[in-house]
């Protein structure tokens, strides 16, 4: 099938950027979305354009680097599914198609496509973690937790990162992602120790990065290429309120 | 070149403990005067990059992914080994490491696999630690499940993440210490380049992949932890990005190559389906816990697998390998799958693909069991291909997924190079010629978070600081050398893509170097290699410039030095004339067509020796003496 393309082009992070027209040929519905992509960058190359950037490395849904919003949608129209993994079956010969990089201040362009997320990081940095130092750790059998428990923890951690969650909430607030790390840790008792602390300085870097608040329109968990839950950031609230209180 | 493995004397059980005292220590408040670099951020990288900053020393690390989050590791689904024995079904260290030397097909060194599941144990303890959610039973106690080459259950894992899981774990960690300061991360930096001054490994040559800026970084050591080169094959399952890139450039700078033809090929991948593919999607070995393998008996089958009768079906594994059945190891199932598509029973359109069928784990636990342990997995099926799995058997077929092969090191993870250490799948010594399935990730950690610690104080206790700074005349060579590289490849000017090339050396890898090779093949490889070298440094076209985010240079880069480590890795190939692992030679195979071994001239490690631009590079042997586990021939039947 043959496609017209709407692809936002930003030369750096300091050019304005525009959308720009492009015609794609020869698409089969099995390609990846990402596959269709490669094909059109093989014929920009062939006339000598500079190919579209975009971040992408697994191509298996898992680690997260791939973005886009594909005609407004966060990873594109499928649920539960990464941009690499949505499939061209999905549409038909003939179709527009509109592709932008994630939209949040906080994430700045760095190249058409592809945007910096750093800030993710620096929130990690601030609390996302267990304080134990490599072989001080008891046996891992010691303390067991109920299988619940451990489920829901596991529900909680398997955020990949992307930034689905910022790039489709109206206030690019990032409490979805934030949500999940406290969440994992405050749901095993490996998390207990440091789950004051962990809760108040996430959101406070959170709100550093400038990510906007939370208005409960749940357009994170819809955008959530792994279905995490919204009811994770109920929970962080409520941590975030106890440990508020002294 | 001088091999010494450097392998501590006493019986192998003794060697790790006696080797931690035998080693020498740096005080805990001269750490923070030693700087480290460590390049890549995977399970090896990032373990170790945030182990080591806890224990006081700089730390710099590099990744080329724009987090450290985001390493390959990540996509490993099925889980990892550990000796713990909870199932109480006859686990223990020395079995692990029993299986692990057979499962290697006697091409691994002794002393390293027992050390490696000795830690085994240990890097559970810190993953549960850091509220990693392994998969846990209703007791709340920790689940096992059983993967290839074992007949025990000691595989821990999470859901079909456990890669994922564990890699979190170490950024975490990593996290943690770059929030305090301990590490500096360099992400979209990839490493160039190695400098070595005085014989000794004193730093890296960067491009930050934004900016197009050469940098040079100085440290009193290097690590890399920059993976595996199955991307040399074009189609793997591999990160696109996954490259041999520092690996190659430090072996062009003397550290010696070990056995770079001992790739993996993992039996269950999900079959290629059209030219434009790129990247091949692995389902995890552990469906083959549930799923049954199996071929039409007759040629030219055209009947839907579930009209396909009970006794027209060749579960083939069972019928070959009845201890092991559909759990043999991975080399083993890969070349059944190949032998049977060869005979032309291959099903799918392209008529390369096995079933996997999970017809009768269906009916015996029901689809809500199945759901539990395998969902997403399933999902990821359904998306790429639009069949459902419940219902339809799978389709699979064997795709490139690890390589064995690496950077050669000694005991303490030390390169030929001083001072250059390797860890995980960067490095060449746990695995031998097969690797058994859920012990990537236990390597990986085990060299980060409990070998190198210990191993890399020795290096540094032995050598005095000296103020080394990226002025040395040494640090502004190399990088105008990757300099000149760099403006090279922007001038090619050529009408080819690099894209194609890549493409091209991947087919020529995949026929000739692939899972059954032959000295035809390879020989004939050998003359196609530089011929393909030389039309890309003619032809390939690079657009754009350096000073720039340029994904294409960047690729034009790695595929540059994939055309240049491809001819190592067949002349590795024809120099080992036997069959063992992964590394089949149609030559050497019994009469039933199983790998044949040769231990009179084979049981060493190959190890290969740059000697300049477009000269044959040295080779080198290092004998390998079983002294612990028999040398026999290795029998799943």
């Amino acid at each position: 099938m043959n496609l017209t393309l709407h692809i936002w082009r930003q030369k750096n992070a300091n050019d304005k950027g525009k959308m720009v027209t492009y015609k794609a040929h020869d698409i089969s519905t099995h390609m990846s979305f990402l596959e269709m992509l490669d094909v059109l960058n093989q014929q920009l190359i062939e006339k000598n354009i500079d190919p579209v950037a975009f971040d992408h490395d697994c191509r298996e849904g898992i680690c997260g680097m791939c973005s886009l919003i594909i005609n407004g949608k966060a990873h594109g129209p499928w649920s539960a599914t990464t941009t690499c993994q949505l499939h061209m079956r999905e549409y038909k010969d003939g179709d527009e198609i509109y592709i932008e990089p994630w939209r949040s201040k906080a994430f700045p362009v760095i190249k058409d496509l592809v945007v910096n997320r750093g800030a993710f990081d620096r929130i990690m940095q601030s609390g996302g973690f267990v304080s134990v130092n490599t072989g001080s750790a008891p046996d891992a059998n010691a303390t067991p937790i109920a299988k619940e428990k451990a489920d829901l923890a596991m529900a909680a951690a398997s955020c990949i990162g992307c930034g689905a969650c910022v790039a489709q909430c109206k206030n690019a607030s990032a409490m979805l992602f934030v949500a999940a790390k406290v969440s994992q840790f405050a749901n095993l008792p490996q998390g207990q120790i440091e789950k004051k602390a962990r809760v108040q300085n996430m959101v406070a870097a959170m709100d550093r990065e400038g990510f906007g608040n939370c208005t409960n329109l749940l357009e994170c968990e819809a955008a959530c290429p792994m279905s995490v839950s919204a009811n994770f950031i109920a929970q962080m609230n409520r941590e975030f309120f106890a440990a508020g209180i002294k | 070149m001088k091999l010494d493995p450097k392998t501590p004397t006493g019986p192998v059980a003794a060697q790790w403990t006696k080797h931690k005292f035998d080693m020498k220590l740096i005080n805990p408040a001269n750490k923070r005067k030693y700087k480290i670099l460590v390049v890549g951020s995977g399970l090896a990288g990032g373990s170790a990059a945030a182990t080591l900053a806890e224990l006081g020393y700089q730390v710099h690390c590099f990744c080329y992914q724009d987090s450290p989050r985001r390493a390959h590791s990540i996509a490993a689904q099925g889980g990892i080994n550990a000796a713990k024995n909870y199932q109480n079904d006859g686990d223990s260290v020395y079995r692990l490491f029993y299986d692990t030397v057979k499962g290697g097909d006697f091409r691994a060194r002794e002393s390293n696999v027992y050390r490696l599941s000795e830690v085994s144990c240990n890097i559970i303890d810190q993953c549960v630690a850091q509220g990693i959610p392994f998969a846990r039973d209703y007791s709340g106690y920790l689940a096992n499940r059983s993967f290839g080459g074992a007949l025990v259950s000691r595989t821990f894992y999470a859901s079909g993440q456990t890669g994922q899981q564990l890699l979190l774990g170490a950024y975490s960690a990593l996290s943690r210490q770059i929030g305090k300061g301990a590490v500096k991360m360099h992400t979209r930096s990839e490493m160039l380049d190695i400098v070595v001054i005085d014989g000794r490994a004193r730093g890296i040559i960067t491009r930050n992949l934004v900016t197009g800026k050469i940098e040079s970084h100085v440290g009193d050591a290097v690590i890399l932890a920059t993976g595996g080169y199955s991307n040399v094959f074009y189609l793997s399952t591999n990160a696109i990005g996954c490259n041999v890139t520092a690996a190659y450039r430090a072996y062009k700078k003397g550290a010696g190559f070990a056995n770079p033809c001992y790739t993996q090929i993992h039996p269950t991948c999900i079959p290629q389906a059209g030219d434009y593919q790129s990247k091949l999607t692995l389902m995890s070995e552990s469906l083959r816990n549930d799923g049954r393998i199996w071929v039409p008996k007759n040629k030219g089958e055209k009947r839907a697998a579930n009209d396909v009768p009970e006794n027209e079906r060749d579960y083939y594994l069972e019928r070959k390998y009845p201890s092991y059945g559909n759990l043999a190891p991975r080399d083993i199932s890969s070349r059944s799958a190949k032998e049977a598509c060869d005979a032309g029973l291959g099903v799918g359109e392209s008529g390369m693909g096995v079933y996997l069928d999970f017809r009768d784990a269906i009916k015996r636990l029901g689809q809500n069991v199945i759901k539990d342990r395998y969902g997403n997995l399933f999902e990821m099926y359904q998306r790429i291909t639009n069949e459902d799995p419940y219902t339809v058997p799978m389709r699979i077929f064997p795709a490139p997924h690890y390589t064995m092969g690496g950077l050669w090191v000694d005991y303490n993870l030390m390169s030929t190079i001083p001072g250059l250490h390797v860890l995980g799948e960067a490095n060449f010594s746990d695995h031998g010629a097969n690797r058994l399935g859920a012990s990537a990730l236990m390597q990986g950690l085990a060299d980060g978070y409990f070998v190198i610690p210990y191993t890399i104080a020795h290096y540094l206790a032995a050598h005095k600081l000296d103020g080394m700074t990226a002025d040395h005349p040494e640090f502004k060579k190399a990088e105008a050398e990757v300099a000149t590289r760099t403006k090279k490849l922007l001038s090619i000017n050529g009408t080819r893509s690099v894209e194609s090339f890549h493409k091209e050396l991947g087919r020529i890898m995949w026929d000739n170097c692939g899972m059954a090779r032959n000295k035809k093949g390879l020989t004939d490889s050998l003359k196609k290699i530089p011929a393909l070298r030389e039309e890309f440094w003619q032809n390939a076209k690079v657009l754009g410039e350096n000073e720039e985010y340029n994904t294409t240079l960047e690729r034009a880069g790695r595929v540059a030095d994939f055309l240049e480590f491809a001819e190592v890795m067949c002349l590795d190939a024809l120099e080992r004339e036997e069959s063992c692992g992964g590394h089949f030679r149609e030559e050497y195979q019994t009469e039933e067509g199983e790998a044949l071994r040769n231990d009179t001239d084979c049981c060493h490690v190959t190890v290969w020796e740059h000697k300049g631009e477009n000269t044959k590079p040295q080779m080198h042997k290092e004998p390998l003496a079983f002294e612990e586990v028999k040398l026999v021939v290795r029998s799943y039947k």
